[in-house]
């Protein structure tokens, strides 16, 4: 029978599968699917689960055949994808009913993703990071395409499946190429079987093919293309949420694969990789400084932010990588923020979010532009926010392994970066409004999760080191 | 076995070359019509007549769709039962809770009418 | 010529190819979606191989869940796909382009 391993293992993702399940039955007792129900229980399913999360803090392990790791790198992430996805259902309800989407319908499939995202990050082996992948990915297709109302939904759920499944078919053949290489395709068989600097050809394909893959579902240059789309579609509340929960389960499969497994072969891919975080930065900000649309500025954003975390896989070793993850766990924070004021400031009900809805706004709602102005100071990079130490540790652990250049870039674009950010708050600030636009919503769970989030986002500038240390410490 | 490879790296540069040659191709020289009959779902050289989704009730494909779905995750089954008894009671126990979950999704749809034929 | 295992991966590598280029090539979404089920099964082609080269049940194995996860994806696909439809009455992939950069 099951090892207690086995179950302790799989223990969160284990209750977010059984409150998925709570939440579809409770929504078929209600015929319109506006049972209010469905909110308290999924957010008391991720509460449940980051607890329990949290709890296994140095008590998991390898599970399951070894194709389930929870060391403490895994509750980590497992406890911020938490906080993600009840976030994520604080600030969806209001937004879902004005939109006329069926929460019975979303929670399900939200708490799917972030089950899909845990799989990902708790995953030993490239097959069940492959089902996480998937899971994640056909929850958010279904989420993208909620909004039937607007025909932008289906076509940004579509793009986003066609090029989601191109990549997807990449990065198999890449397992498959490695499985035939290696005949394993567990992280720990790899690294064992793929330690010569010039491995075989086949090798070097399937390296490629995943890397192409990963690039994909990181949206990094030149496989971006898909994510303003996707974002700008998307149900702003799912665009918060893919703007960051997959992007950190998919930096975390980076680090275990790429930055451990193949770190062997880093002679293959790391000139390629530092040529794409170099390419992925650049674009990024370039084509976010002339956006017009907070969603597009802010998908060319977290595009631009993808370059910076890649600077970390470059880089390499216990520093960079906890680095990484402290960028992480900042970047989560910031995003989550921006578009939560992005969905209050969009005051004009047509779905669309344009930068001058913004003009005056500060003044006029002083905790939206409170809490705006530590995101934007945050994702700019300006101290004394978590964005800065982000920046600051990542860039520093790249400097430490010689890859001089790289940072230049990296802190060149930081500085062009903090254009476009920052005009946001000359917006808020120093503009006036063009024209007369409806109130912004007062709501509690908007309230709460803006002072939430920039706190974190302060405390976390105030004591850097304390959690630079605690990511330290949970490294593999 | 390990001669080949370098010949499997050609060809796959070989069909790579080709395949952005064809879409360099394309992108220049092919003419471009846009035509409603390319837009239809099935291009089968005939013009289709009338609204292809009238004859037949929109239940079908949801039907269809569900049946996809069940069908293949059935496929997990065979391996099973041909390994059924050695696998014991933990491969038992994990099926069971693998069919709980497929049978709650079939409940959902039974529950929202996908099968009902009005 | 006995038929070795780097036969079937080369033929895999082939019905990737075509995949790919159908996926990035055709017009028709519907068409789309079966070039990106050969790329699938493509690679399920190299996993089987692969599998009975080194006997190996685990490429096997992995076969039976991209099937499982292929046909989930096609059947969320065909369904946002109907919803396209009625939204513009057309399965060309230029009625993608509302948005763009």
């Amino acid at each position: 029978m099951y090892s207690s391993t086995d179950i302790i293992g799989i223990l969160p993702e284990f209750l977010l599968v059984i409150t998925a399940i709570l939440v579809l039955i409770l929504d078929l007792l209600d015929k319109r699917g506006e049972t209010a129900g469905v909110v308290p229980l999924s957010l008391v399913g991720f509460i449940g689960a980051g607890i329990v999360s949290a709890f296994l803090w140095d008590r998991g392990g390898y599970a399951f055949y070894d194709m389930v790791v929870a060391d403490n790198f895994t509750t980590v992430f497992r406890v911020l994808l938490c906080f993600i996805g009840a976030i994520t259902v604080l600030v969806s309800p209001a937004y879902l009913r004005y939109r006329d989407i069926r929460l019975g319908e979303y929670h399900p499939l939200l708490i799917i993703a972030v089950f899909g995202m845990m799989v990902m990050v708790s995953a030993a082996d490239l097959l069940l990071f492959f089902l996480g992948v998937e899971t994640l990915s056909i929850a958010l297709y279904v989420l993208a395409c909620l909004d039937r109302r607007d025909s932008r939904s289906t076509e940004a759920a579509l793009k986003y499946l066609i090029l989601g499944a191109f990549s997807t078919a990449f990065l198999l053949y890449g397992v498959a190429l490695l499985y035939a290489v290696t005949g394993f395709t567990s992280y720990a068989g790899i690294m064992e079987n793929l330690r010569e600097t010039t491995p075989d050809p086949l090798a070097v394909a399937g390296i490629g093919f995943l890397l192409i893959g990963f690039a994909f579902k990181v949206a990094a240059v030149p496989f971006h293309f898909w994510s303003p789309d996707v974002y700008q579609g998307a149900p702003t509340p799912i665009t918060a949420f893919m703007s960051v929960g997959p992007k950190a389960a998919a930096f975390v499969a980076l680090i275990r694969v790429f930055g451990i497994a193949l770190d062997g072969t880093a002679d293959v891919w790391m000139d390629a990789l530092a040529i794409v975080a170099a390419l992925t930065m650049t674009l990024g900000n370039v084509v976010a400084l002339r956006q017009q649309n907070i969603k597009r500025m802010l998908a060319y954003s977290s595009i631009a932010h993808a370059g910076y975390l890649l600077v970390g896989i470059v880089a390499g070793g216990q520093r960079a990588f906890a680095a990484l993850s402290f960028y992480l766990v900042a970047y989560a924070l910031m995003n989550l923020g921006a578009f939560t004021v992005a969905m209050l400031v969009n005051r004009r009900g047509d779905g669309d979010y344009q930068l001058e809805d913004y003009k005056g706004a500060g003044f006029a709602h002083p905790l939206l532009g409170a809490t705006m102005a530590i995101f934007m100071f945050s994702l700019a990079g300006i101290p004394p926010t978590a964005g800065f130490f982000g920046k600051l540790y990542l860039f520093s652990a790249a400097v430490e392994k010689g890859y001089v250049l790289l940072v230049v870039i990296a802190v060149l674009n930081s500085a062009l970066a903090a254009y476009y950010y920052l005009r946001i708050l000359g917006y808020m600030y120093m503009a006036r409004p063009e024209r007369e636009l409806k109130p912004v919503p007062r709501l509690g769970a908007y309230t709460f999760t803006l002072i939430l989030t920039s706190a974190i986002i302060l405390f976390i500038g105030a004591l850097p080191a304390g959690m630079l240390n605690l990511l330290f410490a949970a490294l593999p | 076995m390990n001669d080949n490879f370098p010949i499997l790296i050609l060809l796959f540069l070989v069909a790579a070359v080709v395949v952005l040659a064809f879409l360099a191709l394309t992108v220049f020289f092919g003419p471009k019509r846009p035509n409603p009959d390319k837009g239809l779902p099935f291009e089968c050289g005939t013009v289709g007549v009338g609204d292809a989704r009238a004859p037949f009730p929109i239940k079908y494909y949801l039907a269809g769709i569900i049946f996809a779905v069940f069908d293949v995750e059935l496929a997990f089954l065979y391996p099973w039962a041909v390994a059924f008894r050695d696998l014991r009671l933990v491969g038992f126990v994990s099926m069971m809770i693998f069919l709980a979950i497929l049978a709650v999704g079939l409940y959902y749809a039974v529950r929202r009418g996908v099968f009902e034929w009005k | 010529m006995t038929i070795q295992l780097s036969h079937y991966l080369l033929l895999s590598a082939v019905l990737f190819s075509i995949g790919a280029a159908g996926v990035l090539t055709r017009k028709n979404l519907i068409v789309i979606f079966m070039a990106l089920e050969l790329m699938m099964n493509a690679v399920n082609l190299s996993f089987v191989a692969v599998a009975r080269y080194m006997g190996d049940a685990a490429g096997q194995l992995i076969v039976f869940f991209v099937i499982c996860v292929a046909a989930a994806e096609v059947a969320v696909g065909l369904a946002i796909l109907i919803a396209l439809w009625r939204h513009k009455g057309s399965m060309h992939i230029d009625t993608l382009a509302a948005m763009k950069w």
